[in-house]
C-alpha cells in the first residue's frame, strides 16, 4: 500500500473512445441457429465449401460446453448466445470507389480514434484495412502492395478473389473444433483481414487493421489469416477500440498465422477495448484465439501485445514450432485497473530440432484488477536442442489487486534447455519519492516507472506504435496510484 | 536561505526531532554531525517532504516561504535538492532519460527553455567528465547495479545538473573510498556560490577536510545541542560525542 497521499488521485479517467456513430446499420435479429449462419454466408456470397465449413463448426459448437472454456482465472456471468446479433453491417449509400466515398460519419469516428484513414496520413506509410463493425469499409494501399504480389484485403474479399489460398490455410492452424470460442467464431465469423506475402518479398510497410465494435449488442467475430510464403517478411499491427456500452459485449476473434521456410511474421496488437466502468459494469469480453505455425525451416513468428482494455481478456497467442531452427517469440504487456480481469500468456510448442522460443510477459495490476500469466512450454520428443527462455514480471500498484503466474513446462527431450524467471514487485514509495525529489510530478513519475518496467516489450513494437502504447499505458494508469 | 525554528517531527508515531533550530544563510556550507539515531536523516527527509515524516510543531522557512506547505516536487523545482543516503533503483528507465526529464522539469519551473537531446547530452557528458564518471552510466537504468560509490557519484551528477539553491547531502560520504570522497567533495565545492547553501549531514569529519564548512552543528536527541566552526568537527573526531552528552549534563532523552 502506498503511504503517499498524492499517489491516490491518479486512475479515474473516462474512456475516451466512448461514442457511437449514427449510421444506418443492417443488423440480423439476435439469435443463433443454422439459418442465421446460412444468411451470413449468403449475404457475403460465399462458396458452398465455406458454408459447409461454418455448418460443421456450428454442429461441433452445439456439442461443446462453455463451462469447459472456463478454466481461466476469470469470472463472468453466463453469456446468452441467443441474445447476440451475429451480423451487423453499415448500409453503404452507394458502392465505394475511393476513400472519399466512405460514409462521413464513419470517417469522423475513425478520425476521433486517430486512425490515419485520410490519404495524406496514409502516405506516412501505414496501410489500413479498417473493420467497422463487421464489414471492411475501406482498404488502402492495396494497389501499391499488389505490385509486389502482396495480397492485403478483407477476409470476405479474399474469399472471392483468392479462394484457393483461403481454402488451403483457413483452419489449418486453429481448427474449427479448437475451443468453444474459436468454434463459435468459425461458425459465425463475419469479416477480418487476409494477408499473403509471396516468396522472397519483404512487405515494405507495416500493415495495420483497426477494429471497432459499434452496434449495441453485436458480438464481433473477426477472422484474420496471414500467410508468409518462403523467405517473406511482414509486420502486422492490430489496434482495437470500442465505444462505451453498458452490456458486456462478446468479442471472439481468431487469428491464424502461417510462416513457411525462412519467413518471418511479426504481429503486434494494441488493445484498448472498453474496460467497463470503475465499478466493473460493462466492458468487452475479449476471448481470442491467436496461433501461428512456423511450418518451414528457420521461420519465425513474433507476437507482441499491449493489452490495456476489455473487462476480461482471455488470450494466448501461441507458436507451433514445426520447422527446424524455427523461432517463436511472445512479448506482452497487460494492464488491469478497476475491476478488469486478464488471463493471458502463450503456448510454445517445440516440435522441430533446435527450435527456440522467448517469452517476456509484463503484467501490471492496479485498482481491483486481477491478472494471470498462463504459459505452456512444450518440448516434444524429437525437438533436440530446443531452447526456451521465459520471463514473467508482475507489478502491483495498490493493495487490492492481484497477480498470478502459472507456467506449465512439459519437456520430453533431455537436450532441451528451458529457463523460467518470475518476479513480482510493487511501485515503491521510495521510487516515487526519488522521482518527485528530482522535480517530477506524481503522474509523470508513475508513468516513467511503469514504462521502464515494460521497456523490453515496447522496444519490440514498431516505433510509432511504441509511442502510442506508452501513452495508452499512462492513460490507463491515471488514478491508479492512491 | 533556510530558517528552521523549533522543529518537531515524528516517524511512525515516534518523536525524532524535538525542537530543532537551525539557520543557514546564502553562501554558507553547514555540517550537521551526530551519533546514530540522533535525527540526522529525519531532518533531511523532512526538508525534502518525504511521506511518513510528520511535522508536529515548528516551522521551516526557505527563502522566506513556508517550505512545509510545498509538495516534494515543488520543493525540488524551487531548488531544494536531497542527495539520498540510499539512492533508489528504477529498472528500465535510463539514467540519461531520467536526468533529462528532471532537468527539464526544473528548468520549466524556473522559466528556462527546455534542453533538447543534444544540448542535454553535451551538458551531462561534460559534468560526468568532471566527476570522472564513465559515459556508460548514461545508458544504464537509474542506479541499477551501480556500486555504492557509483550511486553517490550519480547523486552528485544530478545535483550539478539541477543546480539547486539548497543542497542537502544525507551521508553522501558514507561508503566512499578516499578518491571518490575527493571527487564528490569537488563536485559540491563547484556548486558553492554566494547564492547557494549546502547542508552536509555526515557521520565522519573526513568529508569536511575537503568540504570546509562555515559552521558545524551537533545534532543529538533531535536537537542542535552545540554549534561551532570547523574546529568543532575535528574535536568530535578526536573525542567522540560522549563529552558533549556529559556537558549537557542531566538532560535525559524523553
Amino acid at each position: 500500500m502506498s503511504s503517499n497521499p498524492e499517489i491516490a488521485a491518479l486512475t479515474n479517467r473516462e474512456y475516451e473512445a466512448g461514442f457511437t456513430t449514427d449510421v444506418e446499420s443492417e443488423t440480423v435479429a439476435p439469435g443463433l441457429d443454422e439459418n442465421v449462419i446460412r444468411r451470413i454466408s449468403e449475404k457475403k456470397g460465399e462458396p458452398q465449401w465455406l458454408l459447409d465449413w461454418r455448418l460443421r463448426a456450428y454442429a461441433r459448437w452445439l456439442e461443446m460446453r462453455e463451462e469447459d472454456a472456463r478454466w481461466a482465472k476469470v469470472t463472468f456471468p453466463k453469456i446468452d448466445y441467443q441474445a447476440i446479433s451475429y451480423y451487423s453491417a453499415p448500409k453503404p449509400r452507394k458502392k465505394l470507389g475511393s476513400m472519399d466515398e466512405v460514409d462521413p460519419e464513419i470517417r469522423a469516428t475513425f478520425e476521433k480514434l486517430g486512425i490515419p484513414l485520410s490519404e495524406q496520413k496514409m502516405l506516412s506509410g501505414v496501410a489500413v484495412d479498417a473493420v467497422f463493425d463487421s464489414v471492411s469499409v475501406a482498404t488502402t494501399f492495396r494497389a501499391k502492395l499488389a505490385e509486389l504480389g502482396i495480397i492485403f484485403c478483407s477476409f470476405s474479399d479474399a474469399v472471392k478473389s483468392h479462394p484457393e489460398l483461403v481454402r488451403k490455410y483457413l483452419g489449418s492452424v486453429v481448427p474449427y473444433s479448437d475451443n468453444y470460442f474459436a468454434t463459435l467464431n468459425s461458425a459465425v465469423f463475419t469479416d477480418g483481414s487476409f494477408v499473403y506475402i509471396p516468396p522472397g518479398v519483404r512487405c515494405p510497410m507495416e500493415l495495420s487493421t483497426y477494429f471497432r465494435i459499434n452496434e449495441a449488442k453485436t458480438g464481433q467475430f473477426e477472422r484474420t489469416l496471414i500467410v508468409a510464403d518462403e523467405g517473406a517478411y511482414v509486420s502486422y499491427l492490430e489496434g482495437c477500440t470500442a465505444p462505451m456500452r453498458d452490456e458486456n459485449q462478446l468479442h471472439a476473434a481468431v487469428v491464424e498465422l502461417v510462416a513457411l521456410e525462412r519467413a518471418t511474421i511479426k504481429y503486434s496488437t494494441v488493445q484498448n477495448w472498453y474496460p467497463g466502468d470503475k465499478e466493473g459494469r460493462g466492458g468487452i469480453f475479449n476471448f481470442v484465439t491467436k496461433r501461428g505455425a512456423c511450418r518451414g525451416k528457420r521461420s519465425k513468428i513474433s507476437w507482441t501485445q499491449v493489452e490495456t482494455g476489455s473487462a476480461i481478456t482471455w488470450k494466448y497467442p501461441s507458436c507451433i514450432l514445426q520447422g527446424d531452427e524455427s523461432v517463436g517469440e511472445f512479448y506482452s504487456v497487460a494492464v488491469t485497473n478497476h475491476y478488469q480481469q486478464a488471463d493471458t500468456g502463450t503456448k510454445m510448442l517445440h516440435i522441430g530440432k533446435n527450435t527456440r522460443s522467448t517469452i517476456v510477459s509484463k503484467g501490471i495490476s492496479c485498482g481491483h484488477g486481477q491478472q494471470t500469466y498462463r504459459g505452456l512450454v512444450e518440448i516434444h520428443q524429437k525437438a533436440t536442442g530446443a531452447r526456451n527462455h521465459s520471463q514473467c514480471d508482475s507489478l502491483l500498484i495498490g493493495d487490492k489487486c492481484g497477480a498470478h503466474t502459472f507456467p506449465y513446462l512439459d519437456v520430453r527431450n533431455a537436450s532441451a534447455q528451458v529457463e523460467h524467471e518470475a518476479t513480482t514487485s510493487k511501485i515503491s514509495d521510495d521510487q516515487l519519492f526519488y522521482c518527485q525529489q528530482r522535480g517530477l510530478g506524481t503522474e509523470d513519475a508513475v508513468s516513467m516507472i511503469v514504462n521502464g518496467f515494460c521497456k523490453e516489450v515496447f522496444r519490440e513494437l514498431p516505433m510509432e506504435f511504441a509511442v502510442e502504447a506508452s501513452k495508452l499505458l499512462s492513460v490507463t494508469l491515471e488514478g491508479a496510484v492512491g | 536561505m533556510l530558517e528552521i525554528r523549533n522543529l518537531h517531527a515524528r516517524v511512525e508515531g515516534k518523536e525524532i526531532l524535538r525542537g530543532l533550530d537551525l539557520v543557514v544563510r546564502a553562501g554558507e556550507v553547514h555540517a550537521v554531525m551526530g551519533p546514530n539515531g540522533s535525527g540526522k536523516s529525519t531532518l533531511a527527509n523532512v526538508l525534502a517532504g518525504r511521506a511518513g515524516y510528520e511535522v508536529t510543531d515548528g516551522s521551516v522557512l526557505y527563502r522566506g516561504r513556508d517550505l512545509l506547505a510545498l509538495t516534494p516536487e515543488e520543493r525540488a523545482r524551487e531548488g531544494v535538492f536531497l542527495a539520498f543516503q540510499y539512492p533508489v533503483e528504477i529498472p528500465g528507465v535510463t539514467n540519461s532519460y531520467f536526468m533529462k526529464a528532471a532537468t527539464n522539469a526544473v528548468r520549466r519551473h524556473r522559466g528556462l527553455s527546455e534542453l533538447d537531446a543534444i544540448d542535454f547530452l553535451t551538458l551531462v557528458k561534460q559534468t560526468m567528465k568532471d566527476l570522472e564518471m564513465d559515459e556508460k552510466f548514461l545508458s544504464r537504468s537509474v542506479n541499477e547495479g551501480f556500486s555504492g560509490g557509483e550511486k553517490k557519484r550519480n547523486e552528485i551528477l544530478q545535483m550539478l545538473l539541477l543546480e539547486p539553491t539548497l543542497a542537502v547531502l544525507d551521508e553522501t560520504d558514507s561508503g566512499l573510498d578516499i578518491d571518490a570522497l575527493r571527487i564528490v567533495a569537488d563536485g559540491v565545492n563547484r556548486l558553492r556560490s554566494p547564492l547557494r547553501a549546502v547542508l552536509a549531514i555526515t557521520h565522519y569529519q573526513r568529508l569536511l577536510d575537503y568540504l570546509v564548512p562555515d559552521r558545524t552543528h551537533v545534532l543529538m536527541n533531535g536537537r542542535i545541542v552545540k554549534s561551532g566552526d570547523r574546529s568543532l568537527a575535528l574535536e568530535l573526531e578526536k573525542r567522540g560525542y560522549g563529552w558533549i552528552e556529559r556537558e549537557l549534563g542531566a538532560e535525559a532523552p524523553a
